[in-house]
């Protein structure tokens, strides 16, 4: 099967005082209809890849890659006017705090409304509806309510799935979610991948999920990169990252205490310095 | 050790001393603010405003105060006058280049009173809350609620006229914006981790007012200070032309542009050439400002 | 209860903590953050307060400092009660950690001005040879000694945290989520850090955590919290061995693991 979307050789770059920064160091990997989850510590590049996808590194960082390529068609050729009809309109972005994300003196629902009709032409009343059937979709009870009220008046979790639901609107073939769920409490945060969940397969849209936390992508991802260093060290089915073989892998999994096998002390992970230099593994399915 | 350049010394992640640590602080700031063109170009102007005024007696080529009513308002370029002479036949570039100590005297006396006050009285009031906060910021609100050259008049009517006078009143009414902000960032502050941790210290409000909340206030007011004296000098040369600031013959700025008033239609020069300084200077406290921003700005470091 | 002499260690109540109501706002605005918490921590004992976001367990760390100044029953420390206005010596009994060890170090501050200011601010008159013992202990060495906080990771700038909070010589540390901003490698780290200095210092840890695994890591007993109650008090054992017998209790380790 054809993938969604296919990186070729992917760097980020800042130049600073004391020289280049490459916070992304040659990464190719692709993206079919399916759940990949991109996890490593802070600094690791795996949010700069989320956002280089979107062409949204701020300069003076400098995004450079042999393709980008979404659906066959290369996104590093478009212009910026183009970028930004594939932005939303193809590709959608969750990122970690709905509280930024929300304007704050519109109603939620104006908002969706506005986003809607954005994408779709469409009468005030024909997107109200619509935007009611979204926040349906994402399991908000009090939808009509919902829609009156400010972004303050929400809780995080119903921010975040405020959000998902905006993002969702015009119906994007990737959905890249940058940590969604960090800023919000165990109990909620299952709610939210639920719907996630559910939407992506429903829609049949591949899923880019960007998180720190291993175990929440070794149980909702169908296949995990291991970034270290702006590189990826280690690709694996999710269902298997707990045998996983590269030596940073099973540290960061053994930093982890676990309920179930108490221990005096935890592992503290060592780094090799061979591991930023070896070359990155492709990501390919 | 013995391999390491001065440069990579300063610009060290790993600072080995106090001192070592300052000077490596100070020349990454001073980095950031040499690349910023236009702030450099602010930075020279007021240095060689420095030089000018300290040297006025070896630069001017007359005395500022000698009248020749013989050669009265000789147009630019006249022999010996590059700029021309006054009403009174006086050297106007001279004048110019001894008027720079007096520009440099108002705006450093409106520097060390205005944002001082505006610091204190904002931080306190921004600390300590309550009702010391009400009373202290109804009195900002007062002074706030007069137009500041209305209000600088009236202080000047009531103290005499006189430069000492017009500093007083100008910083009398420059410095309740300053209060505002040091009370709207202390507010912030107070509220932050690190200040509950030194609470947790024991710490006293009078330590935490001027070690803690002070040195993070300082950087802004200091920005908003070189943007606001442009304002300062034009404030101090409207009080001069108003004939209540600097009195004649003092060569003050304003009060040449206040002279030159009468002559403006058949000999421009007379007051434009003081206007062009006050210009030139203005523009360099703004430009300073600017480029001090990006340097101070805590914000902008992340 | 027995009353026991002060010196006397084991089996002392290091903290006792009854009835304590913590709310914000007044009249109609008025939320409690804290409704009737009692328990006690004994000396030398690590105890976790656990809960979702806005249960209140913070709240608890804050009352107990004074951070958060509206609250009402008792709390005792190391057998004294605590009255409205704290004395110094109270804070050179009890410290705290902070969540955010980005938000917590002073931005203008080195970390020998942080820590030499507060061996001052406690009346110490060997500052330098402290401030190296301090560096030491934390695992940071002399070479961070003149840095400032833009110049630490995030793990670092936790252990210049932990480094102030043991520079007054305190017996009951107040740890609010002090992992939950590091990276996972570096949690590891910072829990061993605390682990072991829990030991070489004989200190009492109250620790507040949204994170089960933590929680059970850390500490011998622990307080779950919901809505500004505390709906259970368990033993890690038991945590462990997944008897929880509140249905909220059960609720959160079924999500946890």
């Amino acid at each position: 099967m054809n993938p969604l979307l296919d990186i070729e050789n992917l760097w980020v770059r800042f130049p600073t005082r004391q020289g280049t920064f490459d916070a992304v160091r040659g990464i190719s990997f692709s993206l079919g209809r399916e759940r990949l989850g991109i996890v490593g510590e802070s600094g690791s590049g795996k949010s700069m890849t989320g956002r280089a996808i979107l062409r949204l590194i701020r300069p003076p960082g400098i995004v450079e890659a042999d393709h980008i390529k979404l659906g066959g068609v290369d996104l590093l050729e478009k212009s910026e006017k183009e970028m930004r009809d594939v932005r939303g309109e193809r590709i959608s972005m969750v990122m970690q705090d709905p509280k930024f994300s929300l304007n704050p003196v519109m109603t939620i629902g104006d908002q969706i409304i506005e986003a809607y009709r954005l994408h779709n032409k469409a009468s005030k009343s024909t997107a109200w509806t619509k935007a009611l059937e979204m926040l349906e979709a994402v399991s908000i009870r009090n939808p009509e309510r919902v829609m009156r009220a400010y972004p303050h008046e929400m809780s995080g979790g119903m921010g975040q799935r405020i959000m998902i639901a905006m993002m969702l609107i015009p119906n994007p073939e990737i959905l890249i979610a940058d940590e969604p769920t960090s800023a919000l409490d165990v109990s909620v945060q299952r709610q939210v991948l639920d719907i996630m969940d559910k939407l992506v397969k429903e829609r049949g849209m591949g899923l880019i999920f960007i998180s720190h936390d291993l175990n929440l992508v070794a149980d909702f991802c169908d296949r995990v990169l291991i970034m270290y260093a702006g590189r990826i060290v280690e690709v694996c089915d999710a269902d298997k990252l707990h045998d996983a073989q590269h030596p940073y892998t099973r540290g960061l999994l053994n930093s982890l205490p676990r309920l179930d096998t108490p221990r005096d002390r935890l592992d503290v992970l060592t780094r090799d310095p061979s591991w930023s230099d070896a070359p990155s593994v492709s990501g390919r399915a | 050790m013995a391999e390491q350049t001065l440069r990579e010394w300063l610009l060290t992640d790993t600072p080995t001393s106090r001192r070592h640590a300052k000077v490596s602080a100070f020349y990454q700031g001073w980095l950031s603010f040499r690349a910023n063109t236009m702030a450099m170009i602010g930075l020279g102007i007021l240095l060689a405003l420095v030089l000018i005024a300290a040297a006025a007696p070896f630069l001017a080529p007359h005395d500022p105060f000698a009248q020749d009513l013989g050669n009265r308002l000789a147009p630019l370029g006249a022999e010996g006058h590059i700029f021309g002479t006054d009403s009174l036949g006086r050297d106007i570039l001279s004048r110019l280049i001894y008027g720079a100590r007096i520009t440099l005297y108002i705006v450093a006396l409106v520097a060390l009173i205005a944002p001082v006050v505006g610091l204190l009285m904002g931080t306190v009031s921004g600390y300590v809350g309550g009702w010391v906060d009400i009373v202290l910021m109804r009195i900002t609100d007062i002074f706030l609620a007069f137009p500041r050259l209305v209000l600088a008049l009236a202080f000047v009517a009531a103290l005499g006229a006189g430069i000492e006078n017009a500093v007083i009143a100008i910083s009398l009414t420059a410095w309740p914006p300053y209060a505002r902000i040091a009370r709207a960032e202390t507010l912030t502050i107070r509220s932050s981790d690190y200040i509950s941790a030194i609470q947790l210290q024991g710490a006293g409000g009078l330590r935490i007012i001027t070690k803690h909340i002070w040195p993070l206030c300082i950087s802004s007011l200091i920005v908003r200070v070189t943007l606001d004296m442009a304002g300062i000098i034009l404030a101090a040369a409207g009080l001069g032309f108003l004939g209540l600031g600097a009195q004649p013959p003092s060569p003050e700025w304003g009060a040449m542009i206040s002279e030159g008033r009468r002559f403006i239609l058949d000999h421009w020069w007379v007051a434009t050439m003081p206007g062009l300084a006050i210009f030139t200077v203005s523009l360099a406290f703004n430009l300073l400002g600017d480029g001090l921003r990006d340097v101070l700005d805590p914000k902008a470091g992340e | 209860m027995v009353r026991r002499p002060k010196r006397e260690r084991s089996g002392m109540k290091m903290l006792e903590i009854d009835g304590l109501d913590v709310w914000f706002g007044r009249d109609r605005d008025r939320v409690d953050a804290v409704k009737q918490a009692t328990f006690d921590v004994a000396s030398g004992e690590s105890f976790g307060l656990v809960g979702e976001s806005g249960s209140g367990k913070s709240t608890i760390l804050r009352a107990i400092t004074g951070l958060a100044p509206t609250w009402s029953g008792n709390i005792k420390v190391g057998g004294q009660r605590i009255e409205r206005k704290r004395a110094r010596a109270f804070y050179k009994q009890v410290q705290m950690v902070f969540q955010d060890p980005y938000a917590s170090l002073h931005p203008r501050h080195s970390v020998d001005a942080v820590l030499g200011e507060t061996l001052h601010l406690h009346g110490f008159r060997d500052i330098d040879a402290r401030v190296v013992r301090l560096l030491d202990d934390v695992g940071l060495g002399q070479k961070f000694r003149f840095r400032y906080p833009h110049q630490l990771s995030g793990g670092q700038r936790q252990r210049v945290a932990i480094a102030r909070a043991l520079a007054p010589e305190p017996e009951l540390l107040l740890l609010d989520e002090p992992t939950s901003a590091l990276d996972v490698s570096v949690q590891a780290e910072i829990l061993n850090l605390l682990a072991d200095l829990r030991q070489e210092h004989g200190l009492t840890y109250l620790m507040v955590s949204h994170d089960l695994s933590v929680v059970g890591h850390m500490c011998d007993r622990l307080a779950v919290m919901k809505d500004g109650e505390i709906v259970e008090i368990m033993d890690v054992a038991d945590l462990r061995a997944m008897k929880a017998t509140h249905p909220y209790s059960q609720h959160l380790l079924q999500a946890s693991v």
